[in-house]
């Protein structure tokens, strides 16, 4: 490399034109094409994902999904209205459970006492819980609550999703509610607020858009979640009943998944195909949230 | 330079005028730091007193703990008094909360909280459970901080809907609506263009029928034109760290005229900033 | 209250928080305090309930379980060597391909190769890689991916059988199917906290690898590289984090075999499918065994998140 920088540069006269085939010059061009087909290549996934949802999942869409019970072996038809209750009551639970409890803690965390010790550690352990792979927030919700009551149930679904939302919700919400202003705070303050009016008059109405964001994105995450139900709420082919077993959307994909019928096969296309629809809706309204606060 | 005598204020000045509140600072830490060492400094009543001096002196720091904003920061510690109407704000009893209730603040950046224009100026009134007439108070403000004629037919609109100066002017009414004896200003003018900072000026002069007003400006200029008492801050730096003190304090016109202290002199005479 | 009242002139409209608003604020901070301790006893209980029911099945075969090989319900005999296995190679193969393409795209899009709005479509279609349930990309697996890469697998197996990773034919789930869909999972985050390393690059040493005269790929490869090379790793660490963790794909995919090979086309086990797999229909001794695996694979993950969050924390990246 470099052959032909130096011979003109012997002769006093550096050639400024362009050579697209000098060796360094071709090499960029080289890693740049590498670099483009990786970068298409890693879009297939996703199209191709979508492309059979909407194939195998959009040719079974009907009103029956929406209000028909799971079909038997080899019963025709069917839908999956009560794995979509059983997946919205249960994401409402962990909704009800984990955004007053992220929300608060993120208030301690980010305003009312940043530095101190405690603080330091919550943080810490919300990180750690953040990682935590979902099939453990199951293993401890089915340790913790179905071997307490006895029975698989909506109950401990909520409860095992709630554990993998409570991290996120915390550390955006202390995100969200670090980014008010400085100085809007300090007028809180210097107008006489005792922290919780500042926090409750000024500071949160400020910061809520950022939470909501948070909150959304958890539920998306929530809803898709298979792992933390398998052996918490189970699966069942029956309308909601919150102390039983209880289907989702998430499970019954799984568990139709390995069947030997094409109807049930055709069923979890179709379902997968709601559910990512749904999941996707969420993430769309969290991202135009989060964009009108940026503006 | 002789750093053990505690510079005192120039009290034949003071003598005539009633001391609203006086600030005894005499070592304010942020942490281990020392921002600010052996501060006096008497705020006159129905006068405006500024605060001057090179970056990092220590002015702001001072301004900020008379009304205790400066809690709020961690690991800040004041050593000294405060004596505002018989009570030491610093006393373990006092509520700082209480303190900034009674002495307001305008700050370097304009402030707005994001509600309405009428709301903001209402918002220390209904903080305060104000019972009596609340548009009356509300307009009130607004005139006493010159912005009514502007803004009078939009109150609905966002205070954050106004320019810079404008917004200046809204703190300002949202400080004075519920007429605390003491008007803090930290800089008030320093985020606005020179029309936007003699507007405000004007204000301060007129304000000062009904309040007494602490300003802190990096603008020689501004505290010779609106301060009725000045004080002199400066940097020391012979013992390390960079700690804030009071250099001189007097009636403007003297300070400015005829300074006590050499410092003084050099920095009223640009040799340092 | 008497200071209160001192510092009140009868005319004043300022007056001193009402006792309810001190109430309200002790109360306020005393309950946000507690959700604030809340996260971290939760994490506790969580260790110490998952622990607790691990303990008999520790009294019971003690170190054996861990490097056991056989799952035999009815002869009650337990080893999870080979799913600790199966996590750990399923990763590293998912880490291997997703890691390349993730910092790929993140030199893709944070070196101006692209215009804003392009850039912007691709690293949303990146994100919206990480939005589809795990349990969906499970079902795409089996139903297109596997019939895929059969013609593939079979030629490698066919050709190059000597090679110790193609020497078993792929007959549906495998190690190789998951592992693919893996690194398709765990590529978004590779990918955003890459772009986050590359984009806390000073624009003054961006300028100064141009200035030296360096064509665009030169400035990437020996300046952005290694200036960036910190924060990297740490999402390297991060995407292993996810892999390990990860169960529904697994699930569907690995082929649920208590075999330790090398060979990619195989099928195996990993120590989350396990769980997902014998936990509802297990017994009380079986259900002490899987929280001993609960364990374990607690124990990895927490050891890595926590490596990947210094590792992220020394480079003094924004995250």
């Amino acid at each position: 490399m470099g052959q032909h920088t130096r011979n003109d540069n012997e002769m006093h006269l550096p050639n400024l034109e362009r050579q697209p085939f000098e060796p360094r010059a071709l090499k960029s061009i080289v890693l740049s094409a590498i670099t483009i087909c990786m970068a298409i290549v890693a879009c297939i996934p996703l199209f191709s994902v979508l492309i059979m949802l909407i194939y195998r999942g959009g040719k079974r869409i009907s009103l029956e999904l929406f209000y028909g019970l799971p079909p038997t072996a080899f019963d025709i038809g069917g839908g999956f209205g009560n794995a979509i209750v059983g997946t919205l009551f249960m994401v409402g639970i962990a909704s009800l459970l984990s955004v007053p409890f992220g929300i608060l803690a993120a208030i301690y965390l980010a305003e009312l006492s940043p530095d101190s010790k405690i603080s330091t550690v919550a943080r810490f352990c919300a990180k750690v819980l953040s990682g935590l792979p979902s099939i453990l927030a199951g293993v401890f919700a089915y340790a913790a609550v179905v071997l307490v009551m006895g029975s698989y149930s909506a109950w401990a679904g909520g409860i095992a999703l709630s554990i993998l939302m409570v991290p996120t919700v915390m550390l955006t919400a202390e995100e969200a509610i670090k980014m008010v202003p400085r100085p809007m705070k300090e007028a809180a303050a210097g107008m006489g607020c005792t922290p919780a009016q500042s926090m409750l008059k000024i500071i949160l109405p400020v910061a809520v858009p950022g939470i909501i964001t948070g909150v959304v994105l958890a539920v998306a995450r929530a809803a898709g979640e298979t792992a933390p139900l398998l052996f918490t709420a189970l699966f069942s082919d029956y309308w909601l009943r919150p102390n039983e077993p209880t289907a989702s959307l998430a499970v019954l994909i799984y568990n139709y998944s390995g069947m030997p019928f094409p109807n049930q096969i055709e069923l979890a296309w179709a379902a997968s195909l709601i559910l990512v629809l749904l999941v996707f809706v969420l993430n769309i309204i969290s991202r135009a949230i989060g964009r009108r606060k940026n503006v | 330079m002789d750093t053990t005598v505690t510079p005192v204020a120039n009290d034949a000045a003071l003598d005539s005028t009633e001391i609203a509140l006086d600030c005894q600072a005499d070592q304010i830490f942020y942490s281990d730091f020392l921002a600010v060492r052996d501060s006096h400094v008497p705020i006159a009543r129905n006068q405006i007193t500024g605060f001057i001096g090179p970056s990092g002196c220590g002015k702001s720091t001072v301004l900020k703990s008379i009304n205790r904003m400066n809690d709020l920061i961690p690991g800040f510690r004041f050593e000294g008094k405060v004596h505002f109407h018989g009570v030491d704000i610093y006393d373990k009893k006092v509520d700082p909360v209480a303190v900034r209730r009674n002495i307001g603040m305008v700050f370097q950046q304009p402030n707005p909280f994001s509600m309405s224009i009428y709301e903001n100026v209402a918002f220390g009134l209904r903080l305060n459970r104000y019972k009596g007439n609340m548009d009356e108070k509300v307009e009130k403000a607004l005139v006493g901080a010159a912005l009514w004629n502007e803004v009078k037919d939009k109150l609905k609109n966002n205070g954050l809907s106004l320019s810079g100066g404008q917004q200046q002017r809204l703190c300002i009414a949202r400080a004075i609506a519920t007429e605390p004896r003491i008007l803090l200003m930290d800089e008030p003018c320093s985020a606005l263009d020179p029309i936007a900072t003699r507007q405000i000026e004007e204000l301060m002069v007129q304000l000062k029928e009904h309040f007494t007003v602490a300003i802190v400006t990096h603008n020689m200029q501004q505290a010779m034109r609106v301060a009725d008492q000045t004080a002199f801050f400066a940097v020391d730096i012979s013992r390390g760290g960079r700690t804030g003190y009071l250099v001189e304090m007097g009636a403007t016109k003297e300070l400015f005229e005829d300074p006590q202290e050499q410092l003084t002199k050099e920095y009223l005479h640009g040799e340092f900033s | 209250m008497a200071e209160h009242t001192s510092l009140q002139r009868s005319q004043s409209i300022s007056k001193p928080p009402s006792a309810g608003d001190i109430f309200t604020n002790n109360a306020f901070r005393a309950l946000t305090l507690a959700f604030t301790w809340g996260i971290v006893l939760l994490l506790a209980y969580i260790l110490f309930r998952i622990g607790g029911k691990a303990i008999p099945a520790v009294k019971e075969y003690g170190f054996s379980l861990l490097t056991g090989t056989t799952w035999d319900v009815n002869n009650r005999t337990f080893g999870i060597l080979p799913e600790i296995w199966g996590t750990l190679y399923s990763s590293m193969l998912a880490l291997l391909l997703g890691g390349f393409f993730g910092v790929t795209i993140a030199i893709f899009l944070t070196q101006n190769f692209l215009p804003r709005t392009l850039e912007t479509i691709l690293r949303s279609i990146i994100e919206l890689l990480a939005a589809i349930p795990s349990v969906v990309y499970g079902l795409w697996g089996i139903f297109v991916l596997i019939p895929l890469i059969r013609p593939l697998a079979d030629f490698l197996n066919a050709h190059f059988s000597w090679i110790p990773f193609f020497s078993t034919s792929l007959s549906g789930p495998g190690m190789f199917p998951a592992a693919l869909v893996l690194s398709i999972m765990i590529l978004p985050t590779v990918a955003a906290i890459s772009q986050d390393a590359f984009r806390a690059i000073p624009r003054k040493t961006v300028e100064a690898a141009f200035g030296m005269g360096t064509t665009r790929w030169e400035a990437i490869l020996r300046v952005m590289l290694p200036t960036a090379a910190g924060g990297i790793f740490g999402a390297l660490v991060l995407g292993l984090g996810r892999a390990l963790g990860e169960t529904m794909a697994l699930a569907m995919l690995v082929g649920n075999s208590n075999q330790i090979s090398l060979s990619v086309f195989a099928p195996a086990n990993t120590l989350a499918a396990l769980l997902a797999l014998n936990f509802p229909e297990a017994g009380d001794t079986e259900i002490a065994v899987l929280m001993f695996a609960a364990c374990v694979l607690l124990l990895i993950t927490l050891l890595v998140n926590m490596l990947g969050a210094l590792i992220i924390n020394r480079t003094g990246m924004k995250r």
